[in-house]
């Protein structure tokens, strides 16, 4: 394909003088194998954009002229200017991330066996349309972690560092168990070694009683320590606040903790299946206990992926997966091309393999990385599709982006054409860099 | 060196080298544990639609797709059949092939004619006009909606499956005819040169030598072709009412997201399932077309 340069000569010397009619002949066949073309081009591209410049000055479908005023409402509309917001995120997040990620990968598979399976893999979602993409990733980031696969593995991650407690819903059954489920419930009755604490707790559902649960038993007070009973202080029918009685459950694995009159930790136990617990020889004075607050740690509820706040991260995430294999196959290809004893030669004169990659690798990979760079530029201009699949209805308006704000604004209810033109401008004004830079990329090759 | 002595040496390589793979293979298993993750991660979200798209209709936003695999009993094809009852989401099947095949077939032979004539024919200003096809290539398609909107509603072509294939013909043709017209320049100028002394018309040089020669190019450029146009929405979405490929049908669903996914998922399973076909048995045309189109 670098031939260019040897029909770029002028025609006249590359062909021998003809005749007239013969040259008309000539012209005449030149036509017949571009006309088809030129059409297609005119009509649907070189026609629109002139229209679409002209139409960008008038009011709506008419015919009345409006000079700048669609273009300053660009700026002043609250959806569109959402969405300009929102493309510069695209803007400054996407292409280099896509195009980093592209790169790791590209050098880790460089020298891997199986590097075609997992390029293969990676590359996948590029054959998927964007909107299918959407589909896909719109059931990945469902919010409830049972569902939603995403919140399902930082649930799992979650669990691990932060586990769920063992009552998240219980409240204190009388007013003398204060607190919160943030600081745990403390017992307002100062305890000395012989006496018993009972801690009820209510607002347990019956499925929500840990497993395990029998009875709960009144405890005995011993002598020189703390005892006391957790226990679910609700029977159907509702029975007294603060009494154990026949039919009220014990609650197992609840921490208690002991504190000191300034309420300090001392100690912390659990309890048993009738719900008892028992903290031995305790040192005179006034105690305090307490369930603490690990209790009633709430459980992983779910990010909110598709809500307003994380919509546009979350299509980011779901444009990355698509996009990334693209870089990575780009700039592999450029990694396979580079000169082998190049970098033999670097890692000879005793560079590392990070100072080979950043100092030789990466400045040689430069016009590979930045086709990659501005075709993701070009492309994150354009996204539209991913938008209307991952983002629900409600969270729309937050997602937007101009490619989606110049069609909801001309077919999606409002049919404003003077402004939907203007955006569309704006998005080719927006695109035009990077046409310079392809063309004069071209014109040097020729 | 006797025998037994070369013998030993041999072993001795052999056993070096079994070494330092075992080595080589530690050192590098952080890079081939981090790569399978990697490669998981990637996986997951495409089986996931698959698996959702198995779950019975009642158990969607109570069951999470993984309890597919982990109790494959509560799998169902019943979505699937369901599916293909359903005469809105067949015809738009059908009416996404028609779309795809002759937004694929007319860009192509449209472009090789002038792909041919950009690489061979002499025309006064012919680079420039190139030049000018390369700048439409990132020209957005947002610049024609409105008025070859009007247009169509104006000749009265609205909403037919032939408007939207004009349309992708016409956004197709800048990358078409780059690759081809790149492609071309690149086969041997003595073939032509004997083929026209030997007095055969550009026709048939163009029949007989460059489409033959050319099918590598071709084939690639069918591939994204197919793709873009199978997997188009805001074409289709914008000139079509009642014309409505996959894509569209599934848009027209997703309001209702969650109540409906026996629906949503196993439609949208099927509209990406014949994409990856296409690109799992070409995907060598695929990755030389890209090539070819980007890093150039």
């Amino acid at each position: 394909m670098s031939g260019g340069s040897v029909t770029a000569e002028p025609p006249v010397r590359a062909a021998p003088p003809i005749a007239r009619g013969g040259r008309l002949r000539k012209h005449a066949v030149t036509l017949v194998f571009l006309a088809p073309a030129v059409f297609f081009l005119a009509v649907w591209i070189l026609y629109p954009l002139v229209d679409t410049v002209r139409r960008s000055f008038l009011y709506r479908d008419t015919n009345r002229w409006v000079g700048l005023h669609n273009y300053r409402e660009i700026f002043t509309l609250e959806p569109i200017v959402t969405a300009i917001k929102n493309n510069a995120i695209w803007i400054g997040v996407v292409p280099a991330l896509v195009t980093a990620i592209g790169l790791v990968f590209a050098v880790l598979t460089e020298r891997i066996r199986w590097s075609v399976a997992f390029k293969t893999v990676v590359f996948m979602p590029m054959a998927i349309s964007l909107f299918a993409a959407g589909v896909i990733w719109r059931v990945m980031d469902q919010e409830d972690p049972h569902v939603g696969a995403l919140n399902a593995g930082i649930g799992a991650i979650h669990d691990a560092f932060r586990p769920s407690g063992a009552l998240p819903d219980a409240e204190s059954s009388t007013s003398r168990l204060t607190g919160s489920p943030k600081r745990g419930f403390v017992l307002q009755t100062p305890l000395r070694p012989g006496d018993v604490a009972r801690l009820g707790l209510t607002g347990i559902s019956p499925d929500s009683v840990p497993s395990g649960a029998v009875q709960a038993a009144d405890p005995e007070p011993s002598g020189d320590g703390i005892t006391g009973v957790v226990w679910r202080d609700f029977k159907p029918g509702g029975g007294k606040t603060g009494q154990v009685e026949q039919g009220e459950l014990g609650l197992p694995g609840v921490t208690v903790e002991l504190r000191d009159a300034a309420g300090k930790k001392l100690e912390s136990t659990k309890t048993t299946d009738n719900g008892t617990f028992a903290f031995d020889d305790v040192e005179a004075g006034g105690h305090r206990v307490a369930i603490g607050p690990k209790t009633f740690a709430k459980p992983f509820g779910g990010v909110t992926w598709l809500g307003p706040k994380l919509i546009t991260p979350a299509l980011i995430i779901a444009y990355t997966w698509v996009w990334a294999g693209f870089a990575m196959v780009v700039i592999a290809a450029g990694l396979a091309a580079i000169p082998r004893d190049v970098l033999e030669a670097a890692r000879t004169d005793g560079g590392t393999e990070w100072q080979v990659f950043r100092r030789v690798t990466v400045p040689l990979l430069g016009p590979v990385l930045s086709v990659v760079f501005i075709t993701m530029l070009i492309n994150v201009l354009k996204v539209f599709d991913i938008v209307l699949s991952v983002a629900p209805g409600s969270s729309q308006d937050d997602a937007n982006v101009i490619a989606l704000a110049m069609w909801r604004t001309s077919f999606g209810g409002v049919n404003d054409y003077g402004l939907g033109a203007a955006i569309a401008v704006f998005l080719f004004l927006l695109v035009i860099p990077v046409l310079a830079i392809n063309v004069r990329r071209f014109r040097r090759e020729v | 060196m006797t025998t037994a002595a070369a013998e030993v040496q041999r072993a001795s390589v052999v056993e070096e080298s079994i070494a330092a793979k075992i080595g080589r293979l530690v050192a590098k298993a952080p890079v081939h544990l981090f790569l399978i993750a990697i490669g998981l991660l990637w996986l997951v979200p495409t089986l996931g639609l698959f698996f959702t798209s198995l779950l019975p209709a009642a158990d969607f936003g109570q069951l999470g797709w993984w309890k597919v695999i982990s109790k494959p009993s509560i799998s169902t094809w019943e979505n699937y059949q369901e599916i293909f009852r359903n005469s809105s989401i067949t015809d738009s099947l059908v009416t996404t092939l028609e779309i795809a095949i002759g937004g694929t077939v007319l860009p192509i032979l449209v472009a090789a004619l002038a792909g041919y004539a950009f690489a061979w024919l002499d025309f006064p200003g012919r680079d420039w006009i190139f030049v000018l096809v390369i700048g439409l290539l990132v020209v957005p398609l947002q610049m024609a909606l409105i008025p070859i909107f009007s247009l169509y509603n104006h000749v009265g072509i609205y909403d037919t499956v032939f408007s939207l294939i004009l349309f992708h013909t016409a956004f197709g043709l800048p990358f078409a005819i780059f690759l081809l017209r790149n492609f071309f320049i690149g086969i041997p100028k003595d073939i032509l040169e004997s083929a026209r002394i030997d007095g055969a018309s550009e026709f048939r040089i163009f029949v007989r030598l460059i489409l033959p020669l050319g099918l590598p190019a071709i084939a690639s450029l069918a591939i994204f072709q197919f793709l873009w146009t199978w997997n188009d929405l805001i074409v289709a979405l914008t000139f079509g009412r009642t014309t409505q490929p996959i894509t569209v049908a599934i848009f027209s669903q997703l309001t209702e997201f969650g109540s409906n996914i026996d629906i949503i998922a196993p439609a949208a399973f099927i509209s990406l399932a014949i994409p990856l076909v296409v690109f799992f048995a070409f995907q060598r045309y695929f990755v030389q077309g890209l090539l070819a189109g980007s890093v150039k």
